[in-house]
């Protein structure tokens, strides 16, 4: 057990509890806190595996943003008198059968498959510039595509939720 | 000055009217006044730039420039070869001088209609069209290859028939912008089949190629008569927009078009457009091609002056002597007088221009006056009555004046130079050739038009007023409309084309335009230039006097019969009865093309609808009885028709005769003879039975049943799984992954 | 025992696994969306321990960067519609939104 390994499951830990949280606590206002330390437990795991700028982008754009996001549509769509905000559940019996069934299937699978590895570990660097060098060069067009797609998405969503409620109402 | 420069500038004159047009057209509504001040600034520029190239062609460039672009390059296209197509276009003096008249004329028409058009209900729309006219026409001009210029013609001919249609609400003019179009249309049917020869000939549109190839003797199908059948047929493009006899029905009722736009359209530049084709194809034509064009001109010179006479309306007038003067340029052409033709195409382009404006000019007075005494009856176009409107239109009278004294070919005018050199050229083609019934034409047109143009200034201007009340209320038109009537005015004098009155030959016109060399074998080559000009030489002299004589004659009967009353016109009239009444209507032209085209047409579509009707319907209804007695049965059917039951046994039973030939031979060559018969007497009886009583039978119980079948079973199936459909998507998501993982383990 | 790529994606496997049984048994429209952010991240891990340990150390990092792009449009429009079905059907309870139209 070295210092990485150590770190690793750290993270691993962080992430697994926290998701783990997520989805089983009855609390919604828990289950969006517990889900910013799943998003920094992967941001971590990102780091390790030498991917520097997608764990920094993974902080700011899923804990600044999609959290953000995420607990005000909470806010929004809940009476808030104190925090206990309870949600129900359903489909448990079959939900946890199926999903025991994939969550073997995937591990096993990982397990079984011999994947292709290459040895040796590679050189430690920021990998910022290449990844803009690689968005200006070869991912030009899903660069340009996916800039139109967060537009398209920014004023689709204003206009689908800003929509008035009293002329829905008369129509 | 270089060439390029001058290429950028044509290239700029060709599309800024195009320009003017998109701009107005799409927001022509919301600029200030409509716009209209737009499209003239913009033809007043392409103007000043005309003027310029026009300038330093004449004075640094004799030689014309060419400015060639592939459009398109189709590689090696199969039975033809490689194939390019380059366009591009040429400034010599010819197209040079045709892109400054084009663009005078049409600035001041532009300037002009601002005045006359002033409220009208599609105000930006109409100097829309007129930009997209103009440009086409400068596409025509500029081009140098048969592409572009159909390209051009076909534009030409739309923005006539928008403009004519103008004012489409009424019945009239949508009418005659139909039948301009489709007039058009005829004509231009025979200059595509003759460019088609050309090209298929020399897989090339440019006409410097063609004419380099045919001058180094490779002519269409190796015959002469293919040449001059070529050159026929672009004629006819020209006959068709140059309104030339049998074509020139459209031109008269093009008049129910915008005054301005008779003035631009169908009287300076548009028409011209097939003399100037004419013109740009001059090396191609042989002597017989052009034996058939001066005479093709002829004729209609002298048709449509005669008609002129009895005509009425003002702008009736005015289109029959075009269609008569376009007939003396093309005769002119024809003749070999090609500097003469498109020298006469210039002036009369300004002095037609300028009577067509004069016109519109009185017409805007006498609706004014009628409206202003609320009478909607009298007709504003028809000069009997008006008289006397000289003394109220003085400037009016005064430009309207000179353009008559210029197309009646007197001294010291543009007209007299242009026309004397035409008809010193078919004096001299007479000499030449022996055809002198051309030169007759000629010299009796043109006492012809000096009477009917003097009959139109009489009546109009001079003479005693019809209603003296209405008089009162004309007033001159607005210095719009004045302003472009002075200026074509002052550009009717000689000086602007040669310095001697009497010769046009020494001005600098003459020097500008020669008439270039033939290229078709020398056996079918008219007279060539040399020969032409030392008989052209002696007919110069005699053509003058001969003309001014006319001239004198057709001026003076005029005064005589309608000013001084010497001769009854009425009594005249009366006494040649037949004679007038077919003037007056024109020749019946109208009547016969009604008749012959529109009635063979008319009795053509009966018989094909009578053929419609009962052979082919008959294929048709047969086919499906037949068809409605297979699937239904014999027996079912027979009781509906009565032919198709019979060949329907008939066919019935030859085929089930087929199918048991067949299907035991097939048997037979298996060697089982027993097996055969008994498939041949099977499959025989089957398909009797089959067109017996049907495939109707099969379709009941077999097809049917099998529908039903599988209606129950999914009916039945579909009462289970409704069981699963609760509503929720996450209850899917469930199903859905359960049968991911089946199928995962089950293809591992 | 070294860490190496089989660790990563187990690790990714449960994340997937555990996104999943939130998408699946929650009921609340905005949980739901919680669990489909889980199961994106789960991918993510994936792209990444493989540009790691595969040998193609940019070109799953972008791939991992196009994820979180489309990520944070479908949260926007996801919870743009949340907040319209509850401007309509007064809950955000899935199994309660069983109507087309009102």
């Amino acid at each position: 057990m070295n210092l990485v390994d150590i770190i690793f499951y750290f993270f691993a830990l962080i992430t697994l509890v926290s998701a783990a949280i997520t989805v089983y606590s009855r609390n919604i206002i828990y289950s969006a806190f517990s889900l910013l330390f799943t998003f920094f437990g992967v941001a971590g795991i990102y780091v390790l595996l030498n991917a520097d700028f997608i764990a920094v982008a993974q902080i700011l754009i899923y804990v600044g943003g999609i959290l953000m996001l995420l607990v005000f549509g909470v806010m929004l769509t809940h009476k808030v008198i104190n925090v206990e905000i309870k949600t129900g559940i359903l489909n448990v019996v079959p939900g946890s059968i199926i999903t025991a069934i994939i969550g073997g299937t995937l591990c096993g699978v990982f397990v079984v498959t011999d994947w292709f590895i290459v040895e040796g570990v590679p050189p430690i660097k920021s990998t910022t510039t290449e990844i803009g060098t690689m968005f200006m060069t070869k991912y030009l067009l899903p660069f340009e595509i996916a800039s139109v797609v967060l537009l398209v998405a920014l004023i689709g969503a204003a206009y689908i939720a800003r929509r008035d409620k009293s002329k829905n109402q008369s129509a | 000055m270089t060439p390029e420069l001058l290429v950028k500038l044509s290239l700029l004159v060709l599309f800024l009217p195009l320009f003017s047009f998109i701009v107005l057209v799409f927001f022509g509504k919301r600029l200030s006044r409509q716009g209209d001040w737009f499209g003239t600034s913009i033809l007043f520029i392409t103007l000043a730039f005309s003027s310029i190239i026009l300038y330093s062609k004449l004075t640094s460039f004799p030689e014309p420039i060419n400015f060639n672009f592939l459009w398109v390059d189709f590689g090696n296209v199969p039975l033809l070869g490689t194939l390019k197509i380059t366009l591009g276009l040429v400034l010599d003096n010819l197209s040079a001088i045709m892109l400054v008249v084009v663009g005078i004329v049409s600035a001041l028409v532009h300037l002009f209609s601002i005045g006359y058009m002033h409220g009208d209900v599609r105000y930006s729309r109409y100097f829309a069209y007129l930009g997209v006219f103009t440009f086409s026409m400068f596409m025509i001009v500029l081009t140098n290859n048969f592409f572009t210029m159909y390209v051009g013609w076909e534009l030409v001919g739309l923005s006539s028939y928008l403009l004519i249609g103008h004012w489409y609400e009424k019945k009239s003019a949508s009418n005659a912008a139909m039948k301009a179009f489709i007039v058009n249309r005829v004509g231009d049917i025979g200059m595509f089949a003759g460019i088609l020869i050309l090209f298929y000939t020399f897989k090339t549109f440019g006409f410097n190629e063609i004419f380099s190839a045919i001058g180094s003797g490779k002519i269409p199908m190796e015959s002469e008569g293919w040449l001059t059948a070529s050159g026929i047929l672009i004629f006819c493009g020209a006959i068709g927009k140059s309104a030339q006899f049998p074509l020139h029905v459209w031109l008269p009722d093009a008049m129910e078009g915008p005054t301005p736009v008779s003035a631009l359209i169908h009287a300076a530049t548009m028409v011209a457009a097939g003399v100037y084709l004419v013109a740009r194809t001059y090396p191609i034509m042989t002597a017989d091609t052009l034996m058939v064009i001066a005479y093709i001109g002829a004729i209609t010179a002298f048709i449509s002056a005669t008609i002129a006479i009895a005509q009425n309306d003002i702008k009736k007038v005015l289109a029959y002597s075009t269609i008569s003067q376009l007939g003396y340029m093309v005769m002119g052409l024809g003749v070999g007088a090609y500097t003469a033709g498109f020298f006469h195409l210039t002036t009369h382009a300004m002095f037609k221009a300028g009577l067509f404006l004069g016109s519109g000019s009185v017409i805007h007075a006498m609706h004014n006056a009628l409206h202003h005494q609320k009478d909607h009856h009298t007709d504003p176009q028809d000069i009997r009555n008006m008289g006397g409107l000289g003394k109220k239109m003085k400037i009016t009278f005064i430009t309207f004046l000179i353009y008559t004294l210029a197309i009646s070919g007197v001294p010291f005018t543009s007209g007299f130079l242009s026309k004397d050199e035409i008809l010193a050229g078919t004096l001299a083609y007479g000499g030449l050739t022996g055809h002198y019934l051309i030169p007759i034409v000629g010299f009796f047109v043109a006492g012809l038009t000096a009477f009917y143009m003097f009959r139109l200034v009489i009546l109009t201007f001079l003479g005693a007023p019809v209603d003296s009340q209405r008089l009162e209320h004309v007033h001159e038109s607005p210095k719009t409309m004045t302003i472009p009537l002075i200026i074509f005015a002052v550009f009717s004098f000689f000086i602007f084309f040669s310095f001697n009155p009497f010769g046009a030959s020494s001005g600098w016109f003459f020097h500008a335009i020669e008439r270039p060399e033939a290229v078709v074998p020398i056996a079918v080559q008219a007279a060539n230039n040399v020969t032409f000009e030392e008989a052209l030489h002696h007919s110069h002299t005699p053509a003058m006097i001969l003309s001014l004589i006319v001239a004198g004659i057709g001026i003076l009967l005029a005064y005589a019969t309608y000013k001084w009353k010497k001769i009854n016109a009425d009594a005249v009239a009366e006494k040649l009865n037949p004679l007038y009444k077919f003037l007056l209507n024109k020749w019946y032209f109208d009547e016969l093309y009604d008749k012959m085209v529109i009635g063979a047409t008319l009795s053509f579509t009966k018989i094909l609808r009578w053929f419609d009707n009962n052979i082919i319907d008959g294929i048709v209804n047969g086919s499906a009885g037949w068809t409605k007695a297979i699937v239904f049965g014999y027996t079912d059917h027979r009781k509906n028709t009565r032919y198709s039951s019979l060949i329907f046994i008939l066919f019935g039973t030859l085929l089930s005769i087929l199918v048991a030939f067949f299907t035991g031979q097939w048997f037979w060559v298996q060697g089982a003879i027993g097996t055969a018969i008994i498939m041949a007497l099977l499959s025989g009886a089957l398909s009797f039975f089959f067109f017996w009583s049907g495939a109707g039978g099969f379709d009941k119980h077999v097809v049917d049943g099998l529908v039903n079948g599988i209606a129950y079973v999914s009916g039945f199936f579909g009462l289970i799984f409704r069981k699963f459909q609760t509503g929720r998507v996450q209850t899917y998501i469930v199903f859905v992954l359960f049968g991911v993982m089946v199928l995962f383990y089950i293809f591992r | 025992m070294q860490v190496g790529l089989s660790h990563y994606l187990f690790l990714s496997g449960i994340l997937f696994a555990l996104g999943l049984y939130g998408v699946i048994t929650r009921r609340n429209a905005i949980l739901v969306l919680m669990g489909i952010e889980l199961i994106l991240n789960a991918a993510n891990i994936n792209f990444i321990a493989f540009a790691r340990y595969g040998g193609m150390q940019i070109d799953g990092q972008m791939m991992a960067v196009f994820v979180i792009i489309l990520a944070a449009a479908e949260a926007a429009i996801a919870l743009a519609i949340v907040l319209n079905i509850y401007k309509q059907f007064k809950t955000v309870n899935v199994d309660e939104i069983n109507k087309l139209k009102e």
